[in-house]
């Protein structure tokens, strides 16, 4: 498949060269998202296959994500079970399974920014905290308030504060001490469905939440209460994922709706933020997660027509009008859904995939520049 | 189901039932190339029984041949169904049975088809046909949420009331 790939990829490098108006302006970025063969000429970067394994035997991997330090990799779903996994040479092993701490499916996990913690999101409508001593976890605190389903749990930078967030529409806001307690700071209701996602800025107290509504929410802190500071709507469907760009200054969400949108912040510190640019007509179904890679800028998107994109930013371009050119695609990544994409936060172009059928597979990104 | 002996409902109308699949020479030959059909997936789910009458989703017209479709190749299976009336309460609970009715047949089915072609993503998409339900919009989308099918399936008491409606109709086989 990589060969085919390649091989169809050098097919088009003298049309790339003599058609070497492909710029990434508004028009050229209007025709790759209309028009596959542009859209392959503007493919120039390879996402090789490195390793695929089954991470949640007859069940779905809802989400997967990497420790802070990149050295071990936390895996959820449906079979209501949390696994650690970590690299052994060439190999990926599963270092410990998380077992007894929910009653249903988890749907998704965060690590403390200190690595020592793991927060993991259930339909049981808990929250579990999980404490890292040696190799080994222990479940630290329940949290519980939710009515139902908590859909994403999220650790501020400072690790001082968690976000969670529920099919009941809230978004809760808690505190954590010294002593490990936990305490809820704030019920935020500004969506009006289900809410699916919680991401914070990646190094400021500000937190935005996706729904069910259609519309992503911002929120900030204001005299010790927590309140939605912008609502950014745009989208036509469900929101299902959220991303900060490296600098905090753009948002970029994925929907059902099957597109992508970035949004920025109108002036520093402002509450306002537009949709600077949608990324159309690459998507053949819902976008289930999208991820901004930390150390390289590239976008990645997780697919629910199986497929694991890659998107890269003109550098040219103005800064209030970016462009954005699909660099890499692979159609069939998995055999259904991709429910998470996460890349690497120390090892530049390393990715992480997961699906409905329970795999994981782990993709080397490389980027011609 | 709904406020005890109260029926939505009360007096639906009643449609004839198709009759049985002919059978061809070619349905026994293994060597003969078989996709999957409209028919096949209509076969699937007319015998769905109805959650408020003792008829099946066929009888009452829910679900027909017609409002079938399959691409093999793709692997996708849609389904439209025709909710009896246009503010029926029950229309998500019946496009959920269609869907676990789909979703438990088909892997199954599917098996041989995977070696075959080596396809192995299979999309279904259930929904309710343009222009007969007052929310249409609401349920289609909650249908299609699969992160919501799925915390859906989790609720044991739901999944009897699913699995009540999946019992295999005497009537229809």
């Amino acid at each position: 498949m990589i060969f085919a790939l390649s091989s169809w990829r050098y097919g088009f490098v003298g049309i790339i060269h003599s058609y070497d108006q492909f710029c990434g302006c508004t028009l050229c970025l209007s025709v790759a998202s209309s028009c596959k063969i542009a859209s392959l000429l503007a493919m120039k970067d390879t996402l090789a296959l490195l390793q695929k394994f089954n991470a949640h035997p007859d069940s779905r991997c809802w989400y997967v994500a990497w420790n802070p330090k990149g050295t071990l990799l936390a895996s959820c779903g449906g079979d209501r079970a949390i696994r650690i996994w970590g690299r052994e040479g060439d190999s990926w092993e599963c270092k410990t399974v998380l077992q007894d701490g929910h009653q249903r499916a988890v749907r998704k996990v965060a690590w403390s920014p200190c690595g020592n913690y793991l927060a993991s999101a259930s339909f049981d409508a808990t929250t579990c905290i999980w404490k890292k001593k040696n190799d080994d976890f222990e479940c630290l605190t329940v949290l519980e308030g939710h009515e139902n389903e908590v859909k994403c749990v999220a650790w501020a930078p400072s690790g001082n504060l968690l976000a969670t967030c529920s099919r009941d529409k809230s978004v809760w806001i808690w505190e954590v001490d010294e002593e490990d307690e936990y305490e809820c700071v704030s019920v935020v209701n500004s969506h009006t469905q289900d809410v699916k996602h919680v991401v914070w800025h990646p190094t400021q107290e500000l937190l935005a939440s996706c729904s069910y509504d259609n519309n992503v929410c911002v929120y900030k802190e204001e005299d010790d209460d927590w309140e939605c500071r912008a609502t950014l709507e745009g989208h036509t469907s469900t929101v299902w994922g959220l991303t900060f760009d490296p600098s905090g200054q753009r948002l970029a969400s994925c929907s059902d709706d099957r597109t992508v949108k970035i949004w920025k912040e109108c002036q520093p510190g402002d509450t306002a933020w537009k949709c600077v640019c949608t990324l159309s007509g690459f998507h053949g179904r819902t976008v289930y997660d999208i991820a901004w890679c930390p150390l390289t800028g590239a976008l990645a998107t997780a697919c629910g027509d199986d497929g694991v994109r890659v998107f890269k930013e003109d550098e040219t371009a103005d800064p209030d009008q970016p462009v954005f050119s699909l660099s890499a695609h692979v159609p069939k990544a998995h055999s259904q859904d991709v429910n998470c994409i996460a890349w690497h936060p120390k090892e530049a172009g390393l990715l992480v995939s997961c699906s409905d059928n329970g795999e994981i597979a782990v993709w080397n990104y490389q980027s011609e520049v | 189901m709904s406020g005890g002996t109260r029926l939505e409902n009360a007096n639906p109308l009643i449609f004839q039932r198709t009759g049985e699949r002919l059978q061809t020479a070619n349905d026994e030959d293994e060597n003969v190339a078989d996709p999957i059909d409209d028919r096949e997936i209509f076969d699937l789910i007319r015998s769905i029984n109805d959650p408020e009458h003792p008829l099946s989703l066929e009888e009452l017209n829910v679900v027909e041949q017609v409002r079938v479709r399959v691409d093999d190749q793709e692997n996708t299976v849609g389904v439209e169904f025709t909710p009896t009336i246009p503010h029926c309460s029950m229309a998500t609970l019946i496009g959920l049975s269609i869907k676990v009715k789909l979703l438990r047949s088909l892997p199954e089915r599917f098996k041989w088809v995977m070696y075959r072609l080596c396809l192995i993503s299979l999309q279904i998409d259930v929904h309710i046909t343009p222009g007969t339900h007052a929310s249409e919009d609401a349920v289609n989308k909650q249908l299609a949420d699969k992160e919501r099918v799925a915390a859906a399936l989790e609720n044991s008491q739901l999944l009897e009331v699913v699995n009540q409606c999946l019992i295999s109709n005497a009537r229809t086989g």
